[in-house]
């Protein structure tokens, strides 16, 4: 028993709406548990809340990609232009900054967009080809189609197996089953 | 859907016209959009007109290689009209694409649900004209195989880009650009790709949709950084859009060439490139909502915002051409006069009556609601500004360059076959990339519309 244990991820509930995962959530959160995690087919409203998710990262991540996106881009025209490879065209002066405008707007847009996909990529983790919730044939079918998941981690200090499913019907969950790590 | 039935014609009922079909559920709206792409037979239909596509393609390959072979002397442009069709069709097709970014993005931004099940095959068409686009300038530079010198690379001559030249402006906006649209739409299509991996029967494609997926779970907390990261990318396309269409304004308006030196042309390249893109979204959503039984998440009321949003633009479009009629005649500039009488009767003179018959007179009918709700008409209406938004750039190209400051350096201009058989074969290959596009990944966002689901159910309650 001790041994199947150790390979369990989590207990993983089902729900059949949006509210029903909200309510599920908020109650696994006042319950105690920390490690759980709700799964929807569409960003729910409110559900972030009822998870108590702060504020993310993502938004300071474009900030910095579009702040170096935009100074690396016009500094290097200057260097361009006026150091490496000044042109003297018609005596007009080599820092022209007006000029290079258009391409320091286009290059902070890129960086910033880069790091905002490329952020967002990093912190959720992805791409990761695979996960133990995969192994539960109900997640695979209705996950990204028509249901609603809420999987409470074995990894939580407060996890027992039987109480944590026990936990899950009681707020109305179908399905409970258990996720295996393997 | 047409014009006639008496429901649609009182305005009561109007306001309740839906954005998505009654009875639908998170199921069927997956069901129905992922069969397209999973289960649907490849019809008859389809191979016909991916053929005849894929015959146009054919012919943009040999014109482009008869031109690398030979050069762009093939081509009818000459000194001094040096730009020709190539960069007509260059500001056309970018215009095209401009529309679905503004779906995408500004629509988003301003939290019209229309948008939702239109915004993904705008995104594709926004590449796939990207894509058209920059093959224009790059052939046209005549040594294609060049044309990496445009980019700042550490070369050993030692020699970098000049930044102040609107050409390598061009680059970076075109590029950026289409970089954007790119991730906009892979972004957008994640949680898709994940609902067809979940449902493809085989191990190909769930193998090549699984990999596309990235791993998506929807967990909760991934949605939340992905929300945060779709509405940065929606702020960010939004300034993009319009910043590269007045780029490529910049092309003509930092020139001095009479008819082209006005600060006019930002806003005013602008405006047209909404309303041609628009016109080329219902060119597209007509026959596609026809051809998969879409009339359900495509309903009355896009196509009618969309006739909307085309009228609004074409309006300032017309605001735009008057304004640069009057602003030539009252700078006094003996120039600026002589190109406006020669737009009116110079040689090019018919192509300038019918871009006003095309972008002005004929899309007034859409002030009538029986015009806007009748689909063949706005079919047929979508056309024609397809076609006034080409002849307007014709006109800016041609007739400026043929009418410069010296008698002397006055000229004609001509298209070839070969300028005719790449501009059909970009058509083409438009086309060819979207009856791909239908084919394999869903042209309506899956998640979006269960999103919309969610949010119609609960009015009801």
């Amino acid at each position: 028993m001790i041994e199947h244990r150790s390979h369990t991820y989590g207990v993983l509930g089902e729900f059949d709406t949006e509210h029903q995962l909200i309510h599920a959530a908020e109650a696994t959160r006042v319950a105690g548990y920390i490690h759980f995690e709700a799964y929807a087919p569409f960003p729910v409203e409110g559900l972030s809340d009822a998870l108590g998710l702060k504020r993310n990262k993502v938004p300071l991540i474009t900030l910095i990609g579009g702040l170096c996106g935009g100074l690396g881009g016009f500094f290097f025209q200057y260097w361009c232009n006026v150091y490496s490879y000044p042109l003297n065209i018609a005596g007009r002066p080599l820092n022209s900054w007006p000029a290079w405008i258009p391409v320091t707007f286009e290059l902070t847009v890129l960086g910033a967009s880069l790091s905002a996909v490329f952020g967002m990529l990093a912190l959720n983790g992805l791409p990761q080809p695979h996960h133990p919730l995969f192994n539960v044939e109900r997640f695979c079918k209705h996950a990204t189609t028509d249901k609603f998941f809420l999987c409470i981690e074995a990894c939580d200090k407060k996890f027992d197996l039987a109480e944590a499913a026990r936990f899950l019907q009681g707020v109305h969950a179908n399905h409970v089953s258990e996720v295996h790590d393997d | 859907m047409s014009v006639g039935q008496p429901p649609l014609n009182s305005p009561e009922i109007r306001r309740l016209s839906p954005v998505l079909g009654p009875g639908h559920t998170y199921a069927t709206v997956t069901d129905k959009i992922a069969a397209i792409v999973l289960t649907r037979p490849v019809s008859l239909g389809w191979l016909m007109g991916f053929g005849l596509c894929f015959t146009f393609v054919m012919i943009l390959n040999i014109a482009v290689g008869w031109l690398i072979i030979k050069g762009v002397g093939i081509w009818g442009i000459n000194i001094p009209i040096g730009w020709g069709f190539a960069i007509v069709n260059f500001v056309w097709w970018i215009g095209i694409g401009h529309a679905g970014t503004l779906i995408s993005a500004i629509l988003f931004l301003l939290n019209q649900k229309w948008r939702t099940s239109i915004n993904r095959f705008a995104e594709a068409m926004t590449l796939f004209a990207v894509a058209c686009a920059g093959l224009f300038p790059l052939i046209h530079t005549g040594r294609p195989w060049m044309a990496y010198y445009m980019f700042p690379y550490p070369s050993t001559m030692g020699i970098w880009p000049q930044f102040r030249s609107p050409l390598i402006w061009d680059v970076f906006a075109v590029s950026t650009y289409g970089t954007v649209s790119l991730l906009f739409w892979f972004v957008g299509l994640i949680p898709d790709l994940a609902t067809l991996r979940d449902h493809a029967i085989g191990k190909p494609k769930q193998i090549i949709y699984g990999m596309l997926a990235l791993g998506w779970r929807g967990s909760a907390r991934h949605w939340h950084r992905y929300q945060s990261a779709y509405l940065l990318l929606a702020g960010l396309a939004t300034p993009l859009v319009l910043s590269v269409h007045t780029v490529v304004s910049f092309d003509f308006s930092i020139a001095i060439v009479p008819g082209w030196h006005t600060t006019i042309f930002p806003p005013y390249f602008v405006a047209g490139a909404i309303y041609s893109g628009f016109a080329m979204v219902l060119t597209i959503a007509i026959p596609l909502r026809a051809a998969y039984d879409l009339q359900d998440f495509i309903t009355m009321r896009h196509l009618e915002n969309m006739a909307k949003v085309m009228l609004a633009t074409g309006l300032i479009v017309a605001y735009g051409y008057f304004f640069e009629f009057f602003l030539s005649l009252y700078s006094g500039n003996k120039f600026d006069v002589f190109l406006v009488q020669q737009r009116l009767h110079g040689p090019y003179n018919h192509f300038y009556f019918a871009l006003i018959l095309c972008n002005i007179l004929t899309p007034q009918l859409l002030w009538f609601r029986k015009v806007r709700t009748n689909v063949a008409m706005l079919f047929v209406m979508s056309l024609i500004i397809n076609l006034g938004m080409w002849l307007e750039r014709f006109v800016i190209v041609v007739i400026s360059l043929t009418r410069d400051f010296m008698p002397s350096a006055w000229g004609r201009y001509s298209a070839t076959v070969w300028d005719y058989a790449t501009f059909a074969g970009t058509l083409g290959l438009f086309t060819m990339l979207l009856f791909l596009f239908v084919r394999v990944l869903p042209a309506i966002s899956i998640a979006e519309m269960r999103e919309l689901v969610a949010e119609t159910t609960e009015e009801h309650q």
